[in-house]
């Protein structure tokens, strides 16, 4: 089975034709996984922003990462269970989409990323590490912000 | 006569050279659409923060005041880059985007989020003093958030929602509330 095969079949899937066969239920799990996305953004910020010596400059980074954390991870699974179904609707057009490559390219990149790297430099053990701390904020807000403007660029190709 | 006024002027906007060229270009409009949606992640991910902050479910350590103060420059860099952006899309569909419901409403709940928000500041946060560093702030300060939690996904929710062309006036017949509300103007000669 071919990789196209895969995607023809899941496009194929009960749950990609039910999205497929409804004209507002796409919108309406769109609408949701920007609101996902809003909430993703404020986590992923909060703590990128204070590694880069921004925001709540006055709170240790691990303080402020440990207090985002459960809202890092509900955006995570809004935007997954929103995610999948938009991508079942129409995997075919995603699997001859060049954006959606470099969304899901940057997806892993980025969720390997927080963690991994990003989880041990927020941990105590690399406290006042600033130079650390700053190209691993920066490297997150980057890799983040590839996955959304990629994600929006899949529906312009 | 007022709401056709408003017409004309948007029919005057997209008439326009800059709203013509931002509307038929292949690469301008869509980067304006993108940084408005990815603005999201500062503007209302900011917003979220506190009003999450201010129901006492996150980063319950920190002062009210202190949160706020520091993430407040964030929200307001997001805000200057959606107003832009935003008004640069209205700019580029002009008429379409002032009949349509769904900009309406949500120019009706950016308005409501804006009271809320300056009620917030005027009135509810006044004796912060007294609660800041609260684990979880007053019952007038859990509704502002709440409030402003409900405004913003509705105006998330219809601003992806103008994108869509179901209740749009060249789509007739349309119901009867539905043109009101959008205010099209049907002209009954040409309907068959």
């Amino acid at each position: 089975m071919t990789l196209f095969e895969v995607f023809d079949w899941l496009e194929l899937s009960a749950p990609g034709q039910y999205v497929r066969d409804s004209i507002w239920l796409f919108p309406a799990i769109e609408a949701v996984h920007l609101i996902g996305l809003a909430l993703l953004g404020g986590a992923v910020l909060v703590v990128d922003l204070r590694l880069l010596g921004l925001g709540l400059t006055a709170r240790r980074v691990t303080d402020v990462t440990l207090d985002a954390r459960p809202y890092l991870r509900a955006a995570l699974v809004l935007m997954f269970v929103t995610g999948v179904p938009l991508f079942l609707s129409e995997a075919v057009k995603c699997y001859f989409n060049f954006s959606f490559w470099v969304k899901m390219t940057a997806l892993g990149t980025a969720l390997i990323f927080t963690f991994t790297f990003h989880r041990r430099i927020t941990g105590p053990a690399f406290a006042g590490r600033r130079t650390l701390q700053r190209s691993t904020g920066a490297v997150s807000l980057a890799l983040w912000f590839t996955v959304a403007g990629a994600g929006r660029w899949i529906g312009f190709s | 006569m007022e709401a056709l006024s408003l017409l004309w002027l948007a029919q005057w906007l997209a008439a326009t050279g800059g709203s013509i060229a931002l509307h038929e270009s292949l690469y301008m409009y869509p980067l304006v659409e993108s940084t408005h949606v990815l603005t999201l992640m500062l503007f209302a991910g900011t917003v979220i923060l506190v009003d999450l902050r201010l129901l006492g479910f996150a980063f319950t350590s920190i002062p009210v005041s202190e949160f706020t103060s520091r993430l407040l420059p964030w929200t307001v860099a997001g805000f200057v880059i959606m107003t832009a952006t935003g008004v640069l899309l209205f700019y580029a569909i002009p008429v379409r985007s002032y009949q349509s419901i769904w900009f309406r409403i949500k120019v009706i709940v950016l308005l409501a989020a804006g009271i809320n928000a300056w009620l917030f500041h005027r009135r509810v946060e006044q004796d912060r003093d007294q609660w800041d560093g609260n684990t979880v702030p007053p019952r007038g300060a859990r509704i502002s958030a709440a409030t402003s939690l409900a405004c913003w996904v509705v105006v998330i929710v219809t601003g992806r929602m103008i994108a869509y062309n179901w209740f749009d006036c060249d789509r007739q017949p349309q119901s009867a509330f539905i043109n009101w509300a959008a205010g099209c103007v049907v002209d009954l000669s040409t309907t068959p």
